[in-house]
């Protein structure tokens, strides 16, 4: 197979694949979490302004009282390499051509400098939350070979994309097809890693909202 | 596999729902809950990380409720549950979680730890690793009435003493009462004050109560060690004995755990709503106070901090009479930094102070580090809280720690102050 086989494939069935799994992946997970349902709450409900899972589900992405000071890298870098995902993702103007020929769709990218400057800036945020998986105790006592795989299955994405914009390393179509590629394996374990939070932590904090909200606790 | 431990993971299967499912597929591992918990972080040891308290129920997840987990247990590739695991944990569910609810404010993908803890505990309890001191407060509670072991007859004679002391009447088995009063046994041996208190402020708002001698105690063992069946048991009889009574309103001591068991988990134990509306002693304050029965005849002079239990305010619900009561009753009120539902545990809540082994002991001081910081950081020598155990566990670290702060009882602060 040479490079134009393996693009050629990569764009064609290995997509198809990686979609086809993703999609009844997660159908499967949503289905197997959420058709286990919760018993009724008997308790009369105390009614409180702001506490509900709704308010959760927003509020749950600001910092809560003075855990910012306790872990600044878990917040600040978190909060850069998710903003930066979401940037490099919806806003790269390939990225919106290729959805637009796909469901008709479109909106304006953004400057493709930005797009390397937040490329950079969230690669190097990546590596960053990285060394403190590994450095931080609670951290590092927690992860398992699953953390390493998700972050690299997320970090390689960003970098093979951002290798084959700027033409590095190896020829630019074999870096686009790499590129898709980890794209695929990222959708594809999407549904059967921690990866899944991305859907599962909205009905998280819903629930979390609702439980502390029926007793007229605003969380 | 022993029976024993067969039944407690049958109780973890039967206890896993679509909140448990979700929370777990959501964790990320960040470690977030562990810069929440006490435990982590006066001892900086990772093993007290909230989620980490939860991997035997994690595990049973796995491996009963997800394909993958299935898979991997057919080709015996996942790590089962055993004896030996659950002996180890039960420093973690017990020892080391209050069930103060702290974590599960900070989760950022939003989940509820405590309610996984408390739901662990079902198959702690049944598989016959819970701590033996809570499994004899749940056993006194059930065979003799509460778990200090006190009956009806020690509790007349404290009522006798009360009203001679008060001056107020104390009155029992009265039907048709609006208010059925409940006590913790904590506080009918430790501050029978709190009786006249209520007998005080009951008598100037004219309303009328009245204690059960079927049902005084309010705690609930059961719920702390995690057996639902126990806990349904010590329940009913409050519910029998207030249906009995045909009493409007039941009220739920200071004591948090209590206002947890009849307030919260009560109608869902029992499998069906109340017939009377439960009420917490604070709630009640506050209402009269807003009624502008609760006239105080002077203040506290000195000036204080307050403690807010976590079963209470953070899990309970009564967020704001807490503050607005003290505000009636001192001159400065200085709060902690960290207050509200952003409160720090005192390290004994969750039945945490019923455990008397010396490790256990020993960790509840070490994690009152967090509290004691926080009293010197207002700098005052006077603290207000409103729950017995809190108060027990803040007394023996502040003689531990040979700290020079005074601890009062808000409803008895308040009477004390109350016009005559």
């Amino acid at each position: 197979m040479n490079e134009i086989e393996f693009l050629t494939w990569v764009r064609g069935t290995g997509l198809n694949i990686a979609l086809g799994l993703f999609v009844l992946g997660m159908l499967w997970r949503l289905v197997e979490i959420y058709t286990l349902g919760r018993k009724k709450d008997l308790a009369p409900t105390r009614k409180v302004a702001g506490a509900s899972g709704w308010h959760t589900i927003a509020r749950r992405s600001m910092p809560p009282h003075s855990m910012l000071k306790r872990s600044p890298v878990s917040y600040f870098g978190g909060y850069i390499f998710h903003l930066g995902l979401f940037i490099t993702v919806f806003f790269f103007a390939p990225h919106i051509k290729l959805v637009e020929s796909l469901l008709g769709i479109s909106w304006p990218g953004l400057p493709s400098q930005v797009i390397d400057a937040v490329t950079v800036v969230t690669l190097a945020t990546m590596l960053l939350v990285l060394f403190d998986r590994i450095n931080n105790p609670v951290k590092r006592f927690l992860s398992t070979f699953g953390d390493y795989l998700a972050w690299a299955l997320t970090f390689l994405p960003l970098l093979t994309g951002f290798l084959a914009v700027k033409h590095l390393l190896l020829p630019y179509t074999t870096m686009l097809a790499l590129h898709i590629l980890s794209v695929e394996l990222l959708l594809i374990a999407l549904p059967f890693t921690k990866l899944i939070h991305v859907v599962t932590l909205f009905a998280s904090r819903w629930y979390n909202g609702d439980i502390s909200g029926k007793r007229g606790v605003p969380v | 596999m022993t029976a024993s431990l067969q039944r407690g993971i049958n109780a973890l299967k039967e206890v896993i729902d679509a909140p448990v499912a979700s929370f777990f597929s959501s964790c990320v591992h960040c470690g977030l809950c562990a810069d929440a918990c006490l435990f982590y972080t006066e001892t900086g040891d990772p093993k007290y990380t909230p989620i980490h308290k939860l991997e035997p129920l994690k595990r049973v997840y796995k491996q009963e409720f997800t394909l993958l987990g299935r898979l991997a247990k057919m080709a015996g590739l996942a790590k089962p549950v055993t004896d030996d695991e659950l002996e180890s944990w039960s420093e973690l569910v017990y020892d080391s979680c209050t069930l103060c609810g702290r974590c599960s404010m900070v989760c950022p993908v939003g989940n509820d730890l405590t309610y996984m803890i408390r739901k662990l505990r079902e198959g702690m309890a049944v598989s016959g690793h819970a701590p033996a001191g809570i499994v004899s407060a749940t056993r006194r509670t059930v065979e003799l009435g509460g778990p200090m072991g006190l009956k009806w007859p020690a509790v007349q004679n404290v009522i006798k003493h009360v009203e001679a002391d008060s001056g107020h009447k104390v009155p029992v088995d009265q039907a048709g009462a609006e208010y059925m009063v409940l006590l913790s046994s904590m506080e009918i041996v430790n501050y029978p004050e709190y009786i006249g208190a209520l007998a005080k402020i009951f008598n100037k708002a004219g309303i009328t109560w009245t204690l059960s001698s079927e049902a005084f105690e309010a705690t609930n063992a059961g719920i702390q060690i995690g057996n639902s069946d126990l806990a349904r048991e010590i329940v009913s009889r409050i519910v029998n004995a207030a249906e009995k009574l045909g009493v409007k309103k039941v009220l739920s001591p200071e004591c948090g755990h209590a206002y947890m068991a009849i307030r919260w988990e009560g109608p869902n134990l029992m499998g069906r709503p109340f017939k009377f509306e439960v009420v917490h002693v604070l709630e009640l304050l506050d209402e009269l106070r807003g009624k502008g029965v609760l006239k105080m005849k002077d203040k506290l002079k000195t000036p204080v901090t307050l403690h807010d239990p976590c079963q209470i305010v953070r899990r309970g619900g009564v967020l704001n009479a807490p503050e607005a009561l003290l505000k009636e009753v001192v001159v400065e009120f200085r709060p902690m930094s960290d207050r509200g539902k952003m409160n720090w545990c005192c390290g004994g809540g969750g039945g945490a102070s019923a455990i008397h082994e010396p490790a256990a002991e020993e960790l509840r001081f070490t994690a009152f580090k967090r509290k004691k910081a926080q009293i010197e950081e207002t700098g005052v020598n006077t603290m207000v809280t409103f729950c017995a155990n809190c108060r027990i566990t803040l007394e023996e670290s502040i003689d531990h720690y040979e700290m020079n702060t005074q601890l009062l009882g808000l409803t008895e602060l308040l009477a004390e102050h109350l016009e005559d």
